[in-house]
């Protein structure tokens, strides 16, 4: 074994080996480390090293990656986030699902930048990790088990400090949008990472750490984590829109721009914005702020239903509850939003795509395509108790359950609708809509797990003006900005640091921690090329997985069907004003495949 | 007058930026087993609590230590140990009632909070929602008053209206 000099990495990763029930430590490949940092960067490629493009994602040759980056675990801004790689069930491209909380740093301080799974077990067993002392125990006792069941489970059998990640009873049932939590109410969301868990038998995985994140230069990390926390601090999104009221505050901002998409993107704006609106949920069920660990924002909403018609307690909504589960289905009933939020929690399910997913049900009911007996109840717009009734069925694969779990466009498509399903490479669309904000609209189309805005965030530019403001309806120059945007944001993936810092720091600020963190040395230029760099593994890996370019595109919804109402009424995806743009952009064949020149340029071939 | 770390607990948000800060700063090292703050999250009732030394006035540590290595000096107050003469004997250890001095195995030493020395403490410095503040002891307990004198007064408002 070859040694591991930097520093910022712990070096180590763990190799579990399901089938055979072994763990091994493997000191981690430095190299790969300095051209992928950590994180999504580098547990991709591990991945795609490791695993055939075509692999079947519920096999046992699939592996399942968690991966810390090499911030993970330090101050400086919010960095206590991880990673999941894996093949996805839903989309069938590479899956990363990104999450915070205690967990990630726990793991660090345990010794382990990553950990590794293949195979898959013979029986439900669960990981524990007491800093280098790993081993596989029976978890026989914990499926079937919610996610905070079996968190409190571990805590009393294993050790009262450990950080857990687990899976629900999704996980367990492979619903295919099935997610894993961590510290109870935290979710690697999307893309079904978790029902690969479940697919091998693996629950939980335990950590305590006692140990501790070296740093090459402390003075100079000290140095620039004062000048990003002034610079978070002094943002009016990262300083003061998401501490005063979370995610939750673009209800009311994207509903009057006239984008937040109501039934099933039927229209843009919704009747019962105000009613779930950041503003409505701090006033009733919101009982304090909260922050992942080493986090100077705090965007977490602590919330309770004491007084509401249900009962519980956890955290959230986030925005994009609220838009999926509300105003995707028509539901302006706050308390059923947080509750249906609470059951996929404890399930341990993806949000958005169970609600848009719902959202698609009402509208093939609306339109005579499933009938109620197929449902097992009337289903229409507005329905709360329906809508709370179905995330659990889907959860628990019960009755019309059953379709839910597979998520909106094989559902759509099982009643020969597929057009219906609001997704990109069945990816279901968050909560802003690409037809009246055009780059969120290139974006979702080239994003590399599907519809999805945590791959690059158009909104910051477009709506809230930061780093500065673009026209959301002008398609020019969109398709540099999405690159630069993609790139960056599979950068900080990397890292260990949360996306939302970025409204208030960027490369330059990402080049001083990381140097000061590892000791080598990285700089603006490097931190977009290794951004790159992950972009176009990721893409490479689709297109051998058979994803290929002409599902760059977007649902006929949005690319032909204007909006109906509200101040965007009118407005298309102008996709194809964008796309060959941007193909060029990323140095790309007109086909939109990576030519040799570029990967060779990008140290990929 | 002695100042002291005073601790908001509604303004906490459960990051532990406190351990992290104060444990790179004593060892170089983010590594919360080492820090000598403690920020406990409860999950499921949604509360968090920050402890530390309080710098007793008449402290258990100092009277148990059988090699006189713990001191309270003055006028700081602060509670500091002497390295030099500590032997790791953990008799302050057992002594303390809030658990707020500690074994290290890897010093042979006991460690708990100095208020850094005199500089602001590191974990005021890096709390992100100023729920640690550093302040001389009764300045609390003066804006406590001052709100309920507030308080008194917007009520006499009301009545000459």
């Amino acid at each position: 074994m070859s040694r591991f000099s930097l520093k910022g990495w712990s070096g180590k990763l763990l190799r579990v080996d399901l089938t055979a029930g072994t763990c091994t430590d493997e000191v981690l490949n430095e190299q790969w480390a300095k051209e992928y940092l950590g994180g999504r960067g580098l547990g991709t490629k591990y991945f795609t090293e490791e695993v055939a493009a075509d692999v079947d994602p519920f096999s046992a040759e699939n592996k399942l990656i968690l991966a810390a980056g090499p911030l993970t675990g330090t101050y400086g801004a919010a960095n206590g986030r991880y990673m999941v790689i894996t093949k996805s069930p839903l989309t069938g491209t590479i899956a990363s699902s990104n999450s915070g909380g205690y967990f990630p740093c726990e793991l660090r301080y345990a010794g382990y930048d990553m950990v590794i799974f293949e195979g898959k077990a013979e029986y439900p067993s669960y990981l524990q990790i007491h800093n280098d002392k790993a081993q596989l125990v029976g978890a026989v006792h914990l499926w079937g088990k919610s996610t905070k069941e079996t968190e409190d489970q571990i805590l009393a059998e294993f050790h009262g400090d450990a950080k857990i990640a687990c899976i629900g009873q999704a996980g367990e049932n492979l619903v295919s949008f099935a997610a894993i939590i961590n510290d109870k109410h935290r979710a690697a969301g999307r893309t079904g990472i978790g029902a690969v868990m479940g697919s091998k038998n693996l629950k939980a995985i335990a950590v305590r750490g006692t140990g501790g994140v070296k740093i090459a230069d402390p003075v100079a990390y000290r140095e620039a984590a004062l000048d990003s926390y002034a610079l978070l601090k002094a943002n009016p999104v990262s300083g003061e829109g998401l501490p005063a009221l979370g995610t939750p505050v673009l209800v009311n901002v994207i509903n009057q721009m006239g984008a937040l998409p109501t039934n099933n993107f039927q229209k843009d704006t919704f009747d019962g914005a105000e009613a779930i609106s950041g503003e409505a949920l701090a006033s009733t069920y919101l009982k304090r702020n909260k922050g992942c660990m080493g986090c100077v924002i705090g965007c977490g909403r602590v919330t309770g239903l004491a007084g509401s018609r249900f009962d519980g307690d956890g955290e959230g909504p986030e925005y994009e509850t609220l838009f999926s589960l509300g105003s995707a289905c028509g539901v302006d009933d706050l308390a059923a939003i947080t509750k249906a939020n609470y059951i996929c929690n404890e399930y341990g399910m993806d949000t958005i795509t169970i609600g848009t997913t719902i959202a698609c049900a009402m509208e093939l009911a609306e339109k005579g395509l499933v009938t109620e007996e197929e449902i097992g109840m009337p289903l229409s717009f507005g329905d709360a108790d329906a809508m709370v009734k179905l995330v659990e069925m889907a959860g628990k694969r019960e009755g019309f359950g059953e379709k839910l779990a597979m998520g909106s466009y094989r559902m759509a498509e099982s009643f020969g609708a597929p057009e219906l399903s609001m997704s990109v490479k069945k990816l279901e669309f968050p909560a802003y809509d690409g037809r009246g904000i055009q780059g969120i609209g290139l974006n979702y189309a080239t994003s590399n797990r599907g519809a999805c805005h945590v791959r690059g965030y158009m909104i910051s530019p477009e709506v809230l003006g930061l780093p500065e403001k673009l026209d959301p309806q002008a398609t020019e120059d969109k398709a540099v900005w999405t690159k630069i945007f993609q790139d960056f944001t599979a950068t900080v993936d990397s890292s260990g640091v949360c996306l939302f810092t970025t409204f208030a720091i960027g490369a330059p600020q990402f080049a001083n921690f990381l140097t000061a963190a590892t000791g080598a040395e990285f700089t603006e230029a490097t931190i977009m090329e290794i951004g790159e760099r992950i972009y176009n593994m990721e893409r490479v890996f689709n297109l051998k997985a058979g994803v290929d370019p002409s599902q760059d595109t977007l649902p006929k919804r949005l690319l032909e069907e204007p909006i109906s109402d509200g101040p965007l009424k009118g407005e298309v995806a102008k996709l194809g004003e964008m796309l060959p743009e941007y193909y060029q952009e990323r140095g790309w064949s007109t086909e939109g495949i990576p030519t040799d020149e570029r990967l060779q340029t990008l140290g990929l071939v | 007058m002695q100042k002291l770390i005073r601790i908001e607990p509604s303004k906490c948000i459960g990051c532990k930026t406190c351990e992290m800060a104060c444990s790179f700063k004593h060892t170089g090292e983010f590594m919360p087993s080492r820090s000598r703050i403690f920020n406990e999250v409860f999950l499921d009732e949604a509360k968090f609590i920050t402890v530390t030394c309080m710098q007793c006035d008449d402290p258990w540590c100092v009277k148990a230590c059988p090699k006189s290595a713990i001191s309270k000096e003055m006028p700081s107050g602060v509670v500091i140990v002497d390295r030099d003469r500590c032997v790791g004997c953990r008799t302050c250890v057992s002594a303390c009632p809030f658990g707020m001095i500690k074994y290290v195995p890897s010093l042979g030493k006991v460690d708990k909070c100095d208020l850094c020395g005199g500089d602001t403490p590191e974990c005021v410095a890096f709390c992100p929602t100023q729920c640690l503040t550093l302040e001389e002891e009764d300045t609390p307990l003066r804006q406590k008053m001052l709100r309920f004198v507030d308080a008194v007064k917007e009520g006499q408002m009301e009545v000459r209206k």
